[in-house]
């Protein structure tokens, strides 16, 4: 029966609508491959099936009643386990203890709200805290195309819930491309709304004014799916179509350094594409973009150190080596140079707003690199070593400085066979506008092929 | 404090804490500081701005 099951959210609410498929039924889909795949994926840490499917047969029974809400009803969803999920431990995918959820995050509320069934908490990188999924007290989480290859991180177990039909949308947290990087290493659809747009209330925080909540699913019809139900828990917002030619800018030159010849050309390919169907697509420039890490580093790490300071003090030897040295370097950092990084913040602001003038998007890279190796520290890229951490993170991170909505969607896999990802970026505050311009040309992005992530039922 | 004396500074205290481990990182961070500091004309500090423009006066 699992073979059948719809692998879109919007291709099952459809169904689920039409009563020709049951919640229940989808249900026990996305839990039998959760019980056949998770020794092995880590994708979740906790499974919550007793209340999943008591859920589903409320649902059921619902719709069966005509009383059908909308596109999220009676669809399995996951959440990322440093989200709060009632009478579930929040564990942030750490050893150190973890608190217990007395009430659901006001984003899973209103999944609920829409009619949403929650199926479990995924696995990540340890507070968020890293892009590569290795560090969690709950297995690292490898890739499902090279499992010797990290999913990306830190919301490495969203997105392979998504790619091994596990649940039908995952919500991920997103501080410098967390839900991005992983979107694109695994071949699959991740939103970064606008900064502030979805409420982080309930959600471990890694760096307060750099966080952002958003979904995580196969295509962009089902992000905007989602991201409506988490944003009012409604299913229907307003989304005004794209316009017929789109205005895309592809920006450079920091975007497009660095870039691993397999993104190079899933660049060039979503270009042309998009140039083929008659949308214009034009160079631009965002000023200052090369001073992004510096700025990053200097924000996102004294505001972790900030929240980690009396968990450090009771739980030091819990965290994951890697993850607890970050949290100490941003002990150190002077609060000069946090100020420092904050003015320089609002410049960089500007500098995306002014590119982003007379353009629908700006097209950009989401990974540099495919997913590396586990084992990989360092990467060769356009004939130089590269840190790994420094190339995961490179092309996201200014999105979450200046707050902009942005998108990572499928575009195509390399000669190596692992997925390339690249990012749609729109105007502050127009969430909607930048899902509708994904909606209408996320198959020239993807090459043609739709999403690459799965393929299994 | 200049960037020397920051990283002298935290170095020391990361071997006082046993956490020599954090020293190489530190290095990495020192650059980072140093690349930022560097960019305070770019991203226009106010202390630097133009002195053609004629400053607001401090009550």
């Amino acid at each position: 029966m699992t073979q059948t099951l719809p692998t879109s959210l919007t291709a099952a609410a459809a169904l689920l609508e039409r009563r020709q498929i049951s919640p229940v039924e989808l249900v026990r889909g996305c839990l039998e491959r959760i019980e056949a795949k998770n020794a092995e994926a880590n994708a979740f840490i906790t499974v919550m099936a007793d209340s999943a499917r008591a859920d589903a047969a409320r649902a059921e029974a619902e719709i069966a009643h005509g009383r059908y809400l909308g596109p999220l009803h009676g669809i399995p969803v996951s959440i990322k386990d440093l989200i709060d999920v009632a009478g579930t431990p929040t564990t942030a995918g750490s050893a150190v203890p973890a608190r217990t959820a007395r009430h659901d995050a006001p984003v899973v509320a209103n999944l609920r709200r829409a009619g949403a069934i929650v199926v479990g908490k995924t696995n990540l990188h340890e507070f968020a805290f890293g892009t590569t999924s290795d560090e969690t007290a709950f297995g690292r989480i490898g890739n499902p195309y090279d499992p010797a290859r990290s999913a990306g991180g830190s919301s490495g177990g969203a997105a392979v819930a998504i790619v091994e039909g596990m649940c039908l949308g995952s919500v991920g947290s997103d501080t410098g491309g967390s839900i991005r990087i992983p979107a694109a290493a695994c071949g699959i659809v991740g939103l970064k709304p606008t900064v502030n747009e979805l409420s982080c209330d309930g959600v471990v925080p890694l760096s307060p004014t750099l966080d952002h909540v958003g979904p995580m699913t196969r295509t962009a019809a089902d992000a905007a799916a989602m991201f409506f139900a988490m944003i009012q828990g409604q299913n229907r917002g307003t989304i005004e179509p794209a316009p017929a030619q789109l205005r895309i800018g592809v920006p450079g030159p920091y975007f497009l350094e660095k870039l691993e010849r397999g993104v190079r050309e899933a660049l060039a390919r979503a270009r042309g594409a998009l140039e083929a169907a008659r949308h214009r697509v034009e160079d631009v420039a965002i000023a200052l973009a090369e001073h992004t890490p510096d700025v990053y580093l200097h924000i996102s790490l004294p505001e972790a150190a900030w929240y980690h300071a009396p968990l450090l003090a009771q739980h030091a030897e819990a965290y994951s080596p890697g993850v607890r040295l970050r949290i100490e370097m941003g002990r150190t950092i002077l609060a000069e140079d946090y100020v420092r990084a904050m003015h320089a913040r609002t410049l960089l602001r500007a500098s995306v707003d002014h590119a982003l003038e007379g353009f629908d998007a700006l097209l950009v890279p989401a990974l540099a690199i495919p997913a590396p190796r586990f084992d990989e520290r360092v990467v060769q890229v356009d004939g130089a070593a590269e840190p790994v951490r420094g190339m995961m993170l490179r092309l996201t991170q200014l999105f979450n400085i200046t707050g902009h909505p942005a998108i990572a969607l499928p575009a195509g896999r390399g000669e190596d066979g692992l997925p390339r990802g690249l990012q749609l970026v729109g105007h502050r505050g127009a969430t909607a506008r930048l899902l509708a311009v994904a909606m209408a040309c996320e198959h020239q992005i993807a090459g043609g092929a739709g999403s690459v992530g799965g393929g299994t039922g | 404090m200049d960037v020397h004396r920051w990283l002298a500074s935290a170095c020391a205290d990361a071997d006082a804490r046993g956490l020599p481990a954090l020293k190489p990182l530190l290095e990495t961070l020192a650059r980072s500081t140093e690349a930022l500091r560097r960019a305070d004309a770019a991203f226009r500090h106010p202390a630097l701005a133009d002195e053609s423009e004629p400053r607001e006066k401090q009550p």
